[in-house]
Parts: structure tokens; sequence; C-alpha cells
């Protein structure tokens, strides 16, 4: 019966990913919410606050690179410590543990599934800002390589954690009442919705053990004009410390998803 | 530890949880090839017992074959590839088609069967294109024995196959599982509906408190060869009923005392429900 080869870890991942894809095409609100969300956060905050951070640096410019690193955490984070409990209760989880895919298909899929969806979102807030707001992009390849790695660095680290952190919500109704404050809080604390240097030190050093900070910097980096590196709390963008933190996050979320992970309630 | 006529080997299994005892030491041998019921009513340790053969429960004692290996301490995924199982009520999946399921499942199996065959196998060739939030109760069920069989199982875990079937689908899901059968399938099985598991059956075992009351076949449980058999029938206007070890010698004397038809005459032996019902009703 099973003088054929199982079929790799990797090739029932990547079509978890699809698969993933189209479930999450098909639900059109929460399609719409999540992709567009970014979009919308930036219209309100676009409109609010108009000046200048800096010279030549508008408000505008901050935000986008705070929501690309928030939309990380989101999609990643807090997105799948909010589904994962949901596909434990309606048995999704069981039926793929009585197969012979394993639970690293199922990260994979997710990764993919993380990936497609911040990736739509970083197009359509960059589309947006530059038409509404007339956002500045990179044309230098150095910064476009900062972005890659920043932007790796964060899916992996967010969405290994979401991953981890699926583990605490009792079920998935509850999940979303556990979760969405912790990233809300995290946003204020690490810069997004204000100039990280503005808040008060406590919120700064609490912020700079997450990371969410390190992707907002590493944004800024990305985004903002290289004189404005010299309004950062330690002066410079802080690149190797930026890489430092997120790959421990990253190996931590690692250890933590293999640990924690329950496939049952 | 491998044998070849059994699928299943159980011996002394146990399991408890914080407030009570699931499963106190039961021995239990499903052989290659046959489909076997196991029932019992709710909480009667069926479920927790299924669970564990099928490699989702830790055990607290006793020991444990199925095909040939311990769940527990295994190469998982090339044992999961031989086994196939079918979970009592779900409801995942609800944005996805019936194809589509059955199709991206198939890919985790190193010889799946034909997505198409399955389909027809299971009879949702018109409901192929339907989501699985659009199915009715029956159609999910008929979905899920679909994602069990898939993989081409040696052996084939069945847990209340049939509940919120109506009677039509119930005789066409019978129908497959001897097909399965037929096709060497081993079938361990529970379900609530005796009939069905006289109607399939090699062998069956009643499940009560944790354990094993008996194991039989549908025929012999409960000494159902040696009870007695009933004849009733009317006379002047009247029922009578008579409890007989010999039916046809009775009728016999009946019928030339009365002469000619006897009214409403029926024989008949105590169905399997009626069995049952003593053998757990006495323990209840």
């Amino acid at each position: 019966m099973s003088q054929s080869k199982l079929p790799s870890t990797l090739k029932i991942g990547i079509s978890r990913g699809f698969l993933e894809i189209k479930q999450f095409m098909r639900q059109r609100e929460s399609v719409v919410f999540t992709l567009l969300f970014p979009v919308l956060l930036l219209l309100i905050f676009g409109s609010v606050f108009k000046d200048e951070i800096a010279p030549g640096v508008t408000f505008s410019q901050y935000f986008v690179a705070g929501m690309i690193a928030s939309g990380l955490v989101n999609t990643g984070f807090q997105q799948l410590a909010i589904t994962i409990p949901m596909e434990r209760d309606d048995g999704t989880l069981k039926r793929l543990r009585g197969t012979p895919a394993p639970a690293s298909s199922y990260f994979i899929g997710k990764i993919i599934l993380v990936f497609v969806s911040m990736s739509i979102q970083v197009i359509l807030l960059l589309i947006f800002g530059v038409l509404l707001y007339g956002i500045t992009i990179p044309s230098d390849s150095a910064h476009w390589i900062t972005f890659i790695w920043v932007m790796l660095l964060g899916l992996i680290s967010s969405t290994l954690l979401g991953i981890a952190f699926s583990s605490v919500p009792k079920s998935g109704r509850g999940a979303s009442a556990v979760v969405s404050p912790i990233v809300i809080i995290l946003q204020f604390f690490s810069g997004v919705f204000f100039v990280f240097t503005q808040l008060p030190s406590w919120m700064q050093n609490f912020a700079a053990i997450f990371p969410l900070k390190w992707l907002t910097q590493g944004m800024r980096a990305v985004f903002l004009p290289d004189s404005f590196a010299a309004q950062e709390v330690a002066g410079s963008w802080e690149l190797g410390k930026i890489a430092l933190f997120l790959g421990i996050w990253s190996i931590a979320g690692f250890f933590l998803a293999l640990k924690t992970f329950r496939w049952e309630k | 530890m491998s044998s070849t006529s059994s699928a299943i080997e159980v011996h002394g299994l146990l399991k408890s949880y914080p407030n009570h005892v699931a499963v106190a030491g039961i021995d239990l041998e499903v052989k290659s090839g046959e489909i076997f019921a196991l029932l019992g009513p709710n909480g009667a340790g069926k479920t927790t017992t299924v669970e564990i053969l099928e490699g989702y429960r830790s055990r607290d004692g006793g020991s444990i074959s199925v095909l040939g290996v311990d769940p527990a301490n295994t190469d998982v995924r090339a044992w999961r590839n031989r086994i196939g199982i079918v979970l009592q009520s779900t409801k995942d999946a609800a944005d996805l088609t019936v194809e589509e399921v059955i199709s991206h499942f198939a890919g985790y199996y190193s010889n799946p069967k034909d997505v198409d065959q399955v389909i027809t196998a299971v009879g949702l060739i018109e409901k192929r294109k339907a989501k699985g939030e659009q199915l009715s109760g029956g159609q999910r069920r008929r979905l899920d024995v679909a994602l069990g069989i898939l993989g081409n199982p040696e052996l084939l875990f069945l847990d209340e196959p049939t509940t919120g079937f109506d009677p039509e689908a119930r005789r066409a899901f019978w129908d497959l599982i001897r097909q399965l059968k037929n096709d060497g399938t081993t079938i361990l099985m529970t379900t609530h509906y005796l009939d069905e598991a006289e109607a399939l059956a090699d062998r069956l075992a009643v499940m009560i408190n944790g354990k094993i009351l008996e194991v039989s076949t549908p025929a012999l449980l409960g000494g159902r060869a040696r009870a007695k058999a009933r004849v009733s029938w009317s006379e002047n206007g009247k029922s009578n009923l008579e409890l007989t070890d010999a039916p046809t010698d009775f009728v016999n004397q009946l019928s030339s005392r009365i002469g000619g038809e006897i009214q409403d005459l029926s024989v008949s032996r105590p169905n399997l429900e009626d069995i049952y019902l003593e053998m757990i009703g006495e323990k209840v």
C-alpha cells in the first residue's frame, strides 16, 4: 500500500498555503478589512496630522513606516493568535492531525498566507501613500535590501510568535479579546501612532523588549531620510541591533511554537 | 509484536481523567479484514478507547498495537498514511467545496484514491461544487467519510458515522462500508444504532463504565441464539403470546387446534437492540 513515498513536508506546506489563501479570499469582509486596514488608518492619521515632524519629513512618511511594521504584527501575530484557536475549535486541527501531514506543513501554510496578505497590504499602502500624501519611496538598492531583511525577520518572528501565542486563548471566541489589546498597546508604545522619541522613556524602554519597536525603527531606516537617524534614541538606525533583536525573537518564537502548540482544546 | 492476523491488539488498556476512570483495563482484538463494532451508552469509554488507538490520546497503562505498531511510539507520518479516521461531528473547511477539500487532502498521502472515484463512492457527485457550509448534516458526514477513505487505508476508524443520516443515505453508506471491507479494509466503528451494527459488523463488543462486557457476533451476543422465540397470535379477538424453545412444534399444535389460518401469527426472536438494552439495563 505504501510503496510510493510520502509527499514532503514542504510540498504539503505549499499546498496548504494555497488552500489558506483561497479560504482567506472567500471571507470577503475580513479580506477588505485586513488588506485595507493600514490604508484606512493612513487616511485618518494623514488627514489629522499634516505637520512635518522634521525638516522635509511629513508625519505621513513617518506613519507609513510604522504601519508597515505594525501590519506585520497584525497579520502575523494577531491574525494567527486569533484564527488558530478558531481552527482548534472547528476541528480543522484535529482532522489534520489524523492525516500524514506534519505540523510543520501547517506552519508553512500559515507563513505563506501571512506573506501574501502582507505583500498586498504593503503595496496598497505605498500606492495610496504616494498618490495621496506624496510619500517618497527609496530609490537605491541599499534601502531595499534593508526593507527585505526587516520584512522577512518581521514575518518570521511575528508568525512564529502568533503560533506560540495561539495556545493562550482557551477558545476561538475569546481569542480576540485576549490578543487585540496586547497588539494595540504595543503599537502605541512602539512609536507607530506617535513619534517614538516623544514618548516617556519608561514606555520606550518597555517597548524595546518587544519586536514591534525594532520593526518600526527598521522601517524608518528604509523610508525616512538618512538625516533623520540623528533624531533616533541612539542617534542612529541601529541596524545591527534590530537584526539581533528580531533574530532572537524569531528563534524564541520557533521553540515556543514547537513547545506550546496544541492540536486540541 | 506485529501479527498478520490482527489489525488491532489491546491488552489492559487504562485511561483516567481527573474525575473519573474512562477506560478501566480492557482487552480487545480486531482481526485483519473484519468489521468490528464497539457499542455502549454515552460515557462508556468508546470514544476515549478509539482516540487512543487513533493516536490522539495518551494512555495511562496497558499495551496496544495498531497495524503492528504502538501509536504512541512510532514514525507517525508513515503510520498515519496507512490509517483513515472519520471523527465525530466536524465543522471545518466551511469555505471550500467538496472537490477542493478532497483533492487537497489527497496530496497528503503516498497512494491516494482517485478523487472522482471517492466523490462518486460517497454519493456527493451532485454536491461536488458545494461548499462545506452548504451541505446538510448527512452530506457533511459523507465528506468526512470521503476524507477518511481517501488515503487507501488498511484500517479505517468510524466514530458514529451515520448520525444525522436519513434511512436511504444510511443504506447507501452501509453498501459503501461493505465495499471497503470487500477491498480488504479493516474497520473499527462505534455506533448507537443496533441495526447498523447488525447489518455491518462481523463481531462486536459492548462497553460500559470503561469495561468490556462481552465480545461476540451479532447473532450470539447476550445469549441471543439461546433466547426463547416469541410466538404471538390472535384468537377470539384476544391477542396471545407464548415464549418457547420449540416454536415450530408450538405452531404445529396451534394450527391443528385452531384448524386453518391462524390470525395475526408472528414468530420472532429478540432483536439485537432488545438484547443490548437488556445487557446494559442490568448494569446501569
